[in-house]
């Protein structure tokens, strides 16, 4: 039995963007939606973190800082990418500094559309995203096991 | 032969107390917050988690470190509720205290190493109380095993109001709770990231949760020695100590390690010091 699914911490990341899908994120954290219910926190760290929750766009100078963040994050790990900006660049897309969406950074397991998303469609996403991790904790054990 | 059972009882049902404390601690934050909070055993599932993770490491020492914190809590725990000197286990906790602050200036990161330097200042603060404290029981007691004054027929309360006070006063540090979450900010996404516990990840921050359980079982025993005359009284005495630490952690914000230094001294020197004195001429 592997206990991801009841405590995923996440880190949250607001690349370029209007701020729309950042604040749904907090928004998350109040009363009304509480996904402290589900053993979700809010870690800040990303090497306490398993689920790192992306919101906004890549540009030429949060490219280092998305990487540094997933690269410090102990496997497993998943990402998921928040919005239409941080999936695909959305209306910043066009703009002379902008990569585009969060897997021109590093690799997305979990899109999750929307503009700016609901905190429903948000939870709905990261509980989508630690089907993807527990599927990564399978996989690192078999890989422990067989090594 | 009970000493033994005494220490075995400790290191078995201690992290299993210390957890669902914990526990509890989230629901009644979560309720307190009007939020509906996390299932009871959702400390339980997060340590568990912790050990099936990665264990990024800066160097080979950091988490040794944390694990000789983890055994020096165990010790002193053993050392206290065998009924050992509470001096030695005042000390013992001193040197719990230290292997963490080691772990924490190893990875010289900048936001541990603050947590680190703080940890040694709320331990200045916290220290002369817990000494006081000591004391105050031996005086009225004239025993420095836990295990008379464990045994003590008269309600330690009475004669140690304002060691008591200073005592409850600096729980708050020793657990780690806002106003004092100095050392290890209790939300991440603050300007200390996590402080001293940043650089840790997966099982060696799970060794500092179960060590931080222990500890806060051994508080939480500190606390019942007051009252230990009656455990009828003791035990929803100890509990309503956690639940006012709780409540205090839920309604001030962060204060600065200047602000705790002097307030715990100050605190221990007017409450502590003066009912040691009262204490010495009237009980004889
Ligand atoms: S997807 Fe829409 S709401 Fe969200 S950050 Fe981009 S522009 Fe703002």
């Amino acid at each position: 039995m592997s206990f991801f699914k009841k405590s995923p911490w996440v880190i949250h990341y607001d690349g370029s963007s209007c701020n729309g899908c950042d604040i749904e994120v907090l928004a998350c954290l109040t009363p009304l939606y509480d996904i402290e219910r589900f053993g979700i926190i809010n870690t800040g760290n990303p090497k306490h973190a398993d689920v790192f929750l992306i919101t906004g766009t890549i540009n030429e100078q949060n490219l280092e800082v998305v990487r540094n963040i997933y690269n410090q994050m102990p496997d497993p790990k998943v990402v998921a990418a928040i919005g239409i900006c941080a999936t695909s660049g959305g209306i910043f897309r066009e703009c002379y500094n902008v990569k585009g969406g969060v897997d021109t950074a590093i690799p997305v397991d979990i899109y999750i559309p929307g503009c700016a998303v609901r905190p429903e469609a948000i939870i709905d996403g990261v509980v989508a995203a630690l089907g993807v991790l527990e599927k990564k904790a399978a996989a690192l054990k078999t890989m422990k096991a067989s090594a | 032969m009970k000493t033994a059972l005494c220490v075995v009882a400790w290191v078995v049902i201690a992290p299993f107390l210390g957890g669902l404390l914990a526990g509890v601690d989230r629901i009644i934050t979560a309720r307190m917050q009007s939020r509906v909070g996390p299932p009871l055993l959702q400390p339980f599932y997060d340590v568990l988690k912790l050990f099936g993770k990665q264990g990024v490491a800066v160097n080979v020492f950091q988490n040794y470190y944390m694990v000789c914190f983890l055994v020096f809590v165990i010790v002193t725990g053993a050392l206290f509720f065998s009924g050992g000197d509470i001096l030695l286990t005042i000390f013992a906790l001193a040197v719990a205290g230290v292997f963490f602050a080691l772990g924490a200036f190893s990875p010289n990161s900048p936001y541990s190493n603050i947590g680190a330097e703080r940890e040694l200042l709320q331990m200045m603060s916290y220290e002369p109380i817990l000494i006081i404290a000591a004391i105050g029981m031996f005086m009225v007691t004239k025993s420095w095993h836990v295990h008379d004054i464990a045994g003590f027929q008269k309600p330690l309360f009475v004669f140690l109001p304002g060691v008591f006070l200073a005592f409850l006063f600096v729980l708050t540090i020793k657990l780690r709770k806002s106003p004092f979450d100095l050392s290890t900010s209790h939300h991440g996404h603050q300007e200390l990231v996590k402080g001293a516990t940043t650089e840790f990840a997966g099982p060696s921050l799970a060794v500092i949760e179960i060590a931080h359980w222990y500890e806060n079982v051994l508080l939480m025993g500190f606390v019942y020695l007051f009252f230990a005359f009656n455990w009828v009284v003791a035990i929803p005495a100890v509990l309503v100590a956690y639940f006012i630490e709780i409540f205090i952690d839920n309604t001030y914000a962060r204060l600065t390690w200047h602000f705790t230094l002097k307030s715990s001294w100050i605190v221990a020197g007017v409450c502590g010091v003066v009912n040691i004195f009262l204490i010495a001429f009237l009980v004889k």
